[in-house]
């Protein structure tokens, strides 16, 4: 028994030991936060569009699964992962949906008409108060809304081909889209 | 030179009372609703920077937050109901303190409890040297005798 207890702080180092490896794993970045809205109704909103384009808004999206991309021109990240959006608009069937985030329309305009333009309808976001609503903090984020209009996965920083195969696309599978 | 001084203390009380990254647009006219206004922000989290509170940020995020919270105060929210605003699109990571609720019992009852852990064991620690010195049982007759004659014989 006696000896029990003089193992107790070796237990308790391994404890920590354990502890600290999960946390510093390679791949996770302790900047990056769940999604406070994660199976909850995604947010309201009825956003202008681009240029003579349709503007988008909660019930554009429709009753299907979508995918929702916060994406601003002034963002360096956000060109980083346009090839991968280009990508995602190709081969897959989901509907891919755009909010220029605190971005001029003429610039986001450009920025779609160099680069390609892989959203089915975009939503202009001048205030940045549909980001707020969202839980943005940070373009890009992307934004996995069921059929049910609930946000179901939300992915923080440029998306790469990884994160979605390893986790957007299973998760789409998930909810039938 | 001592309107020079007053000027001084004066100009340096109106930095004290500016600091922060609040810009002067963003204020409320009505002080009472701006103070309010102010405590709050200084509770919540720039998630951009996320060591810093939203008052003390300069983030384009911390700024819109900023305002968000002053339209909320200025629109009859309680200060509960504007953190709670927030809270709701953020999650509770934006609360600079954390709330007490059974997802953060360990995090505020952890350390006291580790403190009272060790407080318990150093005194049972010292408890158990307290019986254990026991004084040295006195000598016995002969061993009194003997004790002196050595010692004589050491002189």
């Amino acid at each position: 028994m006696r000896r029990l207890l003089y193992l107790l702080p070796v237990a308790l180092f391994l404890v920590l030991i354990a502890y600290f490896a999960l946390a510093l794993r390679p791949g996770r970045d302790p900047a990056t936060l769940p999604s406070a809205l994660i199976d909850k109704p995604a947010p309201d909103f009825d956003l202008a569009g681009l240029a003579g384009a349709q503007g988008l808004s909660r019930a554009a999206l429709g009753g299907h699964p979508a995918i929702v991309n916060f994406f601003a021109s002034w963002c360096a990240p956000c060109h980083a992962e346009h090839p991968l959006l280009m990508r995602l608009a190709e081969q897959q069937h989901v509907p891919l949906f755009g909010v220029a985030y605190k971005d001029k329309p003429e610039e986001a305009a450009r920025f779609l008409a160099q680069l390609g333009d892989p959203y089915r309808r975009v939503g202009l976001d001048q205030s940045g108060r549909v980001g707020i609503d969202f839980g943005v903090y940070g373009v890009p984020e992307t934004y996995l809304i069921d059929g049910a209009g609930h946000i179901r996965y939300r992915h923080v920083g440029p998306l790469t081909a990884d994160a979605l195969e390893r986790e957007l696309l299973p998760r789409l599978k998930e909810i039938g889209g | 030179m001592r309107r020079g001084v007053t000027i001084a203390a004066l100009l340096l009380l109106t930095l004290a009372a500016t600091a922060g990254a609040v810009e002067p647009r963003e204020r409320l006219a009505d002080p009472v609703l701006e103070a309010r206004a102010r405590a709050l922000s200084k509770e919540l989290r720039c998630l951009v920077c996320q060591n810093e509170s939203i008052d003390d940020s300069n983030a384009d995020l911390a700024h819109d937050l900023r305002v968000l919270l002053r339209e909320r105060i200025a629109g009859g929210d309680s200060d509960a109901q504007a953190l709670q605003f927030i809270v709701t699109r953020y999650g509770e990571f934006v609360l600079l303190q954390p709330p007490i609720a059974p997802a953060t019992y360990a995090l505020w009852f952890g350390p006291p409890a580790v403190l009272a852990l060790g407080a318990v064991g150093v005194l049972l620690y010292l408890r158990r040297r307290r019986t254990t010195a026991v004084e040295p049982a006195p000598l016995t007759e002969a061993e009194r005798r003997r004790l002196t004659q050595l010692l004589k014989d050491e002189a």
